[in-house]
């Protein structure tokens, strides 16, 4: 069963670790030293996702590829060191790398004080991220998640801005509850489910034989679905999320906002939504409406806000309402769109909140009602800002467009949520708003006072080497995704079909609707 | 008595008895050597009685270490019932001996600074190690007491050890007087115990009444007819003595001024060694003599874990003091221990496993937090306040390091030992079916990481200031460093490779 494949996908973990322990104690290393490891912990994982995707074997729907188990002494209570991929984890896979690396490569040239521990920190943020995204037994990746999570927390604490210590602390205790919530629902499901395994297709197959009853069920999906949930900063428990994203430090907050925040999503949508259809079914009702909340309550918020990096926060706040949309309607459309607004809006997040503190570094300031024509002095930045926030309204071409439009196409499917796209729309509608006023407030426009007297005076350059390079791969990214969205979607569409079979049954008002040939729509989608 | 000698000579000839006990006899031999090689020692070369009394138990312990799984000493009952040897109380020799270890070492480190007697201290942390090692055996009511009571009075001694100090001598007489309390309560229960047990009116009733087999042959057969009320009065009096010693609600009354006032190696030992003696004991307890009172004691059990749980996080989280702060949690901690208990008594076999395990990842990370309290701590070290680690990230690198590493696996974060023994714990509970107590756990965790962080967060976060004070307190040598990364590494290796610690089956 271990190929060996399989043990470039654990180097893909160890390597950023191992790397992040050498810098710890390298306070003394030169600047290059310390770039060169840097540099290795997190590229190594990019190129490692690039290479396994390329040996991807397609057609082995429901199993994994380059499966690793090793033993780490919890037998006792049936977890491994399970890892593999398949088709909806290897996007989120690539993501974390194409992420890592960005951030990496920005952080390594900022000016952060105590720069080994900043890039250390980081690199164990990584090598949590490529293990969540590769686990395939739960517990583990539960525990990548916490090991990723850490150090967000220390981070923020240290190198974050203004009210940081208020902010960690509230992250942490936020996060730590739902984090201990989604892991009391795993073992839940692993006592209740008898499986006497945390091994992700092992439950699955214990569970299509013996199905848990429905009070069961619902309780354990209740425990995932708020675990996870706040997580994700669903409606009422955002409000962590874009406090904490403002004050913190750049490379923490593109790799928590770009890609850890998707652990929850991608729970939902791997372990809780196929494992237990009937809690699914049964909190439906209630995630529609708390999705809702994500994008009109939280997306009029969004509106309010004067200062950049708290508009970036709550817009990502938002977007995850589309995603927990597509995820409630249970079926394949659903599912994917939600896999794809997961990847995309990854990509876009992270491009946007490195874009902000290139801007901040050159205006010296977040108000965005304070600043203005700044794109005279910097075209560059401008058209980059300009394209993160394309992408993340939704234009066609860019990776989010297809996410939205295919979570649309599911909502529509079934008379139950078609009403839904109503709402939703107005959603797009907000985000055009308050993007396109951004970026006209920003680099457009008249500058206050101030503020024409510093474009004056200061001296403010455009984008350097190590600011366009980060924004070239996610950019590039976002255009891919958006160009020829196949590259993903084709695997995870058939692992997809593969776990949510038949899915609209399990909604009580819609035993009557017939089944709209979900694959074929999707698959044209993606074209 | 000549035919008394030959007696027991031909009973030491006819069994292998006395060798069953040979890590605590030598342990024993080791403290009077201390004593003795003070007198006869020059005084240039008292600085080796410490070396002498580390080193002596490094060596017992590896003998100990080697008893584990009976290559040497088979296990079972010995002299007439007194003590019985399982493979639990053999896993607990070489944890009662680290933590002596670590004691020695600490208490170094404070004696240095303060003018007090040097070798008594370590003579009292060799015959209490000693003591526990003998409770967690013993198998009899009488073996129980005699041996809870020599660690206890010699705790006496070792709390109140500071002469100089107010704290230590007010925390000293507190111990005391709340101590004996508790033992009379204790010695109250067995005495009923022992006087319905020995009743022939009644059926079951033996002569040995305060063996452990006997007495529970006995309460199960008088459960079987109805039960009695003596016997449950007993029963909560001996368990309420237990308590006590593990600090649970509402006998957790002397923890935080007791913890403030005794030395900190001291401390150390009180949260660390006498908490797992405590719970060794109740757990052979409650799957012994009390085994048919389950269902009188699984909710008076289960009502003082959540009691605990919530007084130990609520109170810890405005305390700024580090002792008492220590010692609140660590009555949290005996919440969280107390349901695995609960899960053993609800049927779960393996949660006993799953206690020792929280208990050893609780002693390296207390261990290692208390390591760093004793290397900071200035002559008055019952005075340490939050105040006093802002900042030190940038004094002391490392030392912040472990302390960020101990404090988190208190705390119970991936990817740290604390965090896999919780998960045991919760498994076992879950399977034990006890979601209430779970839920008020995970409120209590979710308490702990807002003082825990407290903790860290003031010796990273603070503002970074030009003037840092130079002060000549506070500096660690290799040999603490070595010792501390030590701890901190076995820390995250069982976090990441419980493997490496054999204790679930």
């Amino acid at each position: 069963m271990n190929d060996t494949n399989a043990y470039f996908l654990l180097a893909a973990i160890l390597a950023p670790i191992l790397a992040g322990v050498i810098l710890l104690f390298g306070a003394r290393f030169t600047d290059t030293t310390r770039r060169a490891i840097a540099a290795f912990g997190f590229g190594w994982p990019l190129v490692i996702g690039i290479m396994l995707y390329g040996l991807f074997v397609p057609g082995l729907a429901g199993e994994y590829n380059f499966e690793l188990r090793l033993p780490t002494g919890l037998e006792s209570i049936g977890i491994y060191l399970h890892l593999g991929l398949n088709g909806i984890s290897m996007p989120l896979f690539i993501l974390a790398g194409t992420v890592g690396f960005a951030a990496g490569l920005y952080s390594m040239y900022s000016d952060a004080e105590r720069p080994h521990l900043y890039l250390a920190l980081l690199l164990f943020m990584l090598g949590g991220l490529m293990g969540t995204f590769a686990s395939i037994d739960v517990f583990f990746f539960y525990f990548f998640h916490e090991l990723a999570l850490i150090p967000t927390f220390i981070m923020i604490g240290i190198w974050g801005g203004v009210g940081r210590r208020g902010a960690a602390i509230e992250m942490t205790i936020y996060l730590t509850l739902g984090a201990l919530l989604s892991l009391l629902g795993l073992i839940a499901l692993y006592v209740e489910s008898g499986a006497a395994s945390f091994s992700l297709p092992e439950l699955r197959d214990y569970l299509a034989s013996q199905p848990l009853s429905e009070t069961v069920q619902n309780n354990i999906y209740a425990l995932l679905l708020f675990g996870f949930g706040i997580l994700v900063s669903l409606f009422p428990f955002h409000s962590w999320a874009p406090k904490g994203y403002a004050v913190a430090p750049t490379g923490a907050a593109m790799l928590h906002a770009g890609v850890l925040k998707k652990f929850g999503l991608y729970g939902l949508l791997q372990i809780a939504g196929p494992l237990l259809p009937a809690g699914a079914a049964h909190w439906f009702p209630w995630l529609i409406w708390l999705a809702l909340g994500n994008i009109l309550i939280i997306g009029l918020v969004t509106l309010a806000q004067r200062d950049l990096k708290m508009m970036l926060g709550y817009s990502s706040v938002m977007h995850m309402g589309y995603a927990f949309l597509g995820l409630a309607c249970f079926s394949v459309v659903g599912a994917g769109g939600a896999l794809l607004m997961m990847v995309a809006h990854g990509f876009s997040v992270a491009l946007l909140f490195m874009l902000s503190t290139c801007i901040y570094h050159r205006s010296q300031t977040f108000d965005m009602s304070a600043m203005g024509s700044l794109a005279t002095k910097t075209p560059v930045l401008a058209a980059f800002f300009v394209a993160g926030i394309m992408a993340s309204i939704g234009l066609p071409g860019f990776g989010n467009f297809w996410g939205e439009f295919t979570i649309f196409v599911a909502l529509a499917e079934s008379e139950l949520t078609r009403w839904l796209v109503a709402p939703a729309a107005i959603g797009i509608i907000i985000s055009a708003i308050y993007g396109l006023r951004a970026v006209g407030n920003i680099f457009y426009g008249q500058p206050s006072e101030a503020f024409a007297e510093r474009l004056e005076s200061a001296p403010i350059e455009d984008l350097k080497g190590f600011e366009k390079l980060p924004a070239c791969i996610l950019v590039g990214a976002l255009l891919l995704t958006g160009i020829f969205p196949r590259i993903f979607s084709d695997d995870a569409n058939r692992e997809l079909a593969e776990i949510y079979p038949a899915a609209e049954h399990h909604f009580p008002a819609s035993a009557g609707v017939s089944e709209p040939a979900a694959t074929t729509i999707y698959q044209e989608d993606a074209h | 008595m000549n035919e008394l000698l030959a007696e027991f000579l031909r009973g030491y000839t006819a069994t292998n008895e006395w060798s069953a006990i040979m890590p605590e006899i030598m342990l024993a031999l080791l403290a009077l050597g201390l004593l003795v090689s003070e007198m006869f020692l020059p005084k240039a070369q008292h600085h080796l009685i410490p070396r002498i009394a580390i080193w002596g138990q490094v060596l017992i312990g590896v003998y100990a270490f080697s008893c584990i799984g009976g290559c040497l000493t088979s296990s079972g009952s010995f002299f007439s019932g007194m003590i019985l040897q399982t493979d639990v109380s053999q896993m607990m020799r070489p944890f009662f001996l680290l933590s002596s270890i670590l004691v020695c070492y600490l208490g170094r480190i404070y004696l240095s600074q303060q003018s007090l007697a040097k070798t008594e201290f370590y003579h009292l942390v060799l015959i209490i190690s000693a003591a526990m090692m003998l409770l967690v055996q013993s198998s009899n009511f009488v073996m129980l007491f005699v041996a809870l009571e020599t660690v206890t009075v010699a705790f006496y001694v070792l709390v109140g050890y500071c002469r100089t100090s107010p704290f230590s001598l007010e925390g000293g007489l507190k111990y005391l007087i709340l101590g004996s309390l508790s033992s009379a309560i204790l010695l109250f229960g067995i005495v009923l115990l022992y006087g319905v047990a020995g009743n022939p009116q009644l059926p079951g009733a033996s002569p040995d009444s305060l063996n452990f087999q006997s007495l529970q042959a006995f309460i199960a057969l008088n459960q079987f007819t109805g039960g009695n009320l003596l016997v449950n009065v007993g029963a909560i009096l001996v368990v309420a003595g237990i308590c006590f010693k593990i600090g649970a609600v509402p006998f957790q009354i002397w923890v935080p001024d007791v913890y403030q006032g005794a030395p900190t190696p001291v401390t150390a030992f009180l949260a660390v060694a006498s908490k797992a003696a405590g719970f060794i004991v109740l757990l052979v307890l409650v799957q012994g003599p009390f085994l048919a009172l389950n269902e009188l004691l699984v909710p008076v059990l289960s009502f003082i874990a959540a009691a605990t749980i919530l007084f130990g996080n609520i109170a810890a989280v405005t305390q700024r003091n580090l002792k008492r702060l220590m010692g609140l949690s660590g009555i949290a901690h005996a919440g969280y221990l107390l349901i695995g208990v609960v899960a053993v008594m609800r049927g779960v076999e393996w949660a006993v496993y799953a206690v020792i395990f929280y208990l050893v990842t609780y002693l390296l990370a207390s261990f290692a937090v208390f390591g760093v309290m004793a290397i900071t701590a200035k002559a008055d070290d019952a005075n340490q306040q939050l105040d006093d680690y802002a900042n030190y990230s940038r004094k002391q690198p490392f030392l912040s390091g472990v302390l960020t590493l101990g404090l988190g696996s208190l705390a119970g974060i991936p990817p740290l030992g604390g965090f896999i023994a919780k998960l045991f714990l919760f498994v076992a509970a879950y399977q034990a079916g006890l979601y209430g107590l779970i839920a008020i756990a995970i409120l209590g965790v979710v308490i702990s990481i807002y003082y825990y962080f407290g903790w860290i967060r003031e010796c990273y976060f603070g503002v970074p200031t030009s003037e840092i004070v130079e002060d000549t307190c506070g500096q660690s040598t290799v040999a603490d460093r070595t010792l501390l990364g030590a701890l901190v590494a076995g820390t995250v290796l069982v976090g990441v490779l419980p493997a490496v610690l054999p204790i679930i089956p």
